[in-house]
């Protein structure tokens, strides 16, 4: 579905009319033995879609009603989770902290990799090795890059701390995940940045080529100047894939875990503990489910909430 | 446009350049560092990173290439019959049933991996390599679903037409005219898949308990964590590039193939 968003709108309608000449001249039963033929290739994804997904995902709200601990028999206690989670200080304090990361994650990651989109956009010599390399940071696990980064930016091996001193930006060592909870998020926005920005280029690109070349062409007679050109043109046309990053990133960094958990192990002093670390921890350290279960679906109603909301604002202005 | 003029075009380079070292800086270095050692270069790295009390096993290995090949199979085998389905079929329910599966991408995986958790426990499956797979690929199918029936959206009618005219089921035409006709496509997801299944940490984090069972992010990633005291930290990056060799391999002989998956299929859409 959200690849879909990025083309023209006149193709939507596609899918709808295709099945319909094959099936057309079929007698009733033909139909419908073809019918059951598609619903049993059908079955294989209806039943991982209904177990691993909508069972879990009522279970979860099930769970978040009882006193759930790791072994043992789970009791009902309804609301006590949902009280828990506003009485919970690292509860509130990962809240925050989550927000005020997603808000400058996304901010950042959106400009960088705009602006990458653009830099390769048009075929010229040396484009396709530029794209190839933004690209690829993806193809190392995020699990992987945050260990990489740990070793580049740590005292011991890492070159960051003598480039920075030879560069005369720093003075002496700086200890950049624990140092101090503005240099560990910091440490772990860059890290995002440079596994992430090529991989939202390459969707920010495929909205840009969708663009007809001929709307500059026409821009261009009427005389617009570049900056012009980029707000009249290229912002409008490009809102649904714009919609599609934006939401990519902004749910992807309310989530956030790996680099937290491996980067900056959530401290200095709790300050870049995030909100799925905080699930974690209830569930696995206070073996409490039940407290996890309630922030999960907190964390859910708020992701669901979110998206709403951004594609509402985003599709009445494109309107 | 834009390079029209020798001075835009040499700032182009100038910052495509930097920005390019910028971006292939961390790779290299973590390369360079995996093979540094106090006396010059050498593989001491990699020899710790296998030896050491919390290194890497063996056993480690073998688990993420269990998990990896029965994530890239499941997800193959499930994608390819339901986007075949979805695509060239019509059958009550089949509408709704798409969307659901899209929706996965709308209830991000860390809010129920919870339930998950509890789920696989219910089943038999807690602790197992088999529900980290069911999991992982539970959560491919989305993209997967999507790239597949697009794939087979885009072969020609008259294709399946002829073979039904010589008579072959739905079944043999899916095996000998469809499956040629949308390689690139499972030649896409079946490359994330793996990918995603050779890297994931948070899933087998939370679903696998016993060290034995551990997959090698896993064990990497424990390097660090369960390090009391100092972290050795060109083992780690050892580790990085252990993990990542592959991935950057198949990415190298893979590209044409799945970007002509992507043009070909999700684009279409």
């Amino acid at each position: 579905m959200p690849v879909t968003m990025t083309s023209p709108p006149r193709e939507r309608a596609e899918p709808e009319r295709r099945p319909a000449p094959r099936t057309r001249r079929r007698s009733h039963g033909g139909r419908r033995r073809r019918a059951l033929t598609g619903a049993a290739y059908a079955a294989p994804t209806a039943v991982m879609v209904g177990l691993f997904f909508l069972v879990p995902l009522g279970l979860v709200v099930w769970m978040s009603l009882h006193r759930w601990p790791l072994l043992g028999k789970p009791t009902l206690n309804v609301p006590n989770n949902y009280a828990g989670v506003a009485d919970n200080e690292l509860v509130v304090s990962a809240a925050w902290f989550t927000l005020k990361y997603t808000a400058i994650m996304t901010v950042l990651l959106f400009v960088v990799a705009f602006g990458l989109a653009l830099l390769v956009q048009h075929r010229r010599p040396g484009v396709g090795f530029l794209r190839a390399a933004f690209f690829l940071p993806m193809a190392v696990g995020f699990a992987s890059a945050s260990l990489l980064f740990l070793g580049l930016l740590s005292d011991e091996i890492g070159p960051v701390n003598d480039l920075l001193s030879w560069l005369g930006v720093v003075d002496g060592y700086v200890s950049w995940t624990s140092g101090s909870a503005g240099s560990a998020l910091g440490s772990a926005v860059v890290l995002v940045l440079w596994r992430f920005a090529g991989f939202n280029m390459l969707i920010l690109l495929t909205g840009l080529q969708a663009i007809p070349v001929d709307v500059y062409e026409a821009a261009r007679i009427d005389g617009a100047s570049r900056w012009q050109t980029f707000r009249r043109i290229t912002l409008p046309l490009m809102r649904p894939t714009i919609a599609l990053v934006l939401t990519l990133m902004s749910t992807g960094s309310l989530l956030a875990f790996d680099q937290f958990w491996i980067l900056t192990r959530g401290g200095p002093d709790n300050s870049t503990t995030s909100l799925v670390m905080v699930i974690y921890r209830e569930a696995f350290i206070r073996l409490d489910l039940g407290s996890a279960a309630g922030i999960s679906v907190v964390l859910l109603a708020v992701l669901l909430v979110f998206n709403a909301v951004q594609f509402g604002v985003l599709r009445r202005r494109s309107e | 446009m834009p390079g029209s003029s020798t001075g835009s075009r040499w700032g182009y380079y100038v910052t495509g350049a930097a920005l390019a070292i910028l971006f292939l800086f961390p790779l290299l270095w973590s390369g360079w560092a995996s093979v540094r050692t106090d006396t010059g270069f050498g593989l001491e790295n990699y020899d710790r990173l296998f030896t050491s009390d919390n290194g890497i096993r063996p056993y480690h290995v073998l688990n993420s290439l269990a998990v990896s090949a029965l994530t890239v199979g499941g997800t193959l085998f499930v994608a390819t019959l339901g986007g075949y389905a979805f695509g060239r079929f019509r059958f009550p329910g089949r509408d709704a049933l798409f969307l659901l599966t899209l929706a996965i991408l709308m209830v991000p995986y860390a809010t129920i991996l919870i339930a998950l958790y509890v789920l696989l426990g219910w089943l038999g499956l807690e602790d197992s390599l088999i529900g980290l797979s069911l999991v992982l690929i539970m959560f491919q199918l989305p993209f997967s679903i999507f790239m597949m029936r697009n794939s087979f959206e885009a072969v020609p009618l008259e294709l399946e037409e002829a073979a039904r005219v010589d008579g072959c089921t739905t079944f043999g035409t899916l095996v000998r005219i469809m499956l040629p006709a949308v390689r690139p496509g499972l030649i896409t997801v079946g490359l994330f898949a793996f990918l995603t299944s050779w890297s994931e940490f948070f899933a087998p984090l939370i679903l696998l308990n016993s060290t034995d069972k551990f997959t090698t992010t896993l064990a990497v990633v424990n390097l660090r964590t369960a390090s009391h005291g100092s972290i050795d930290y060109a083992a780690l990056e050892a580790g990085v590039v252990f993990m990542a060799v592959p991935c950057l391999l198949l990415f190298a002989f893979m590209q044409r193939s799945y970007v002509r998956g992507f043009t070909s299929g999700a684009l279409k859409g």
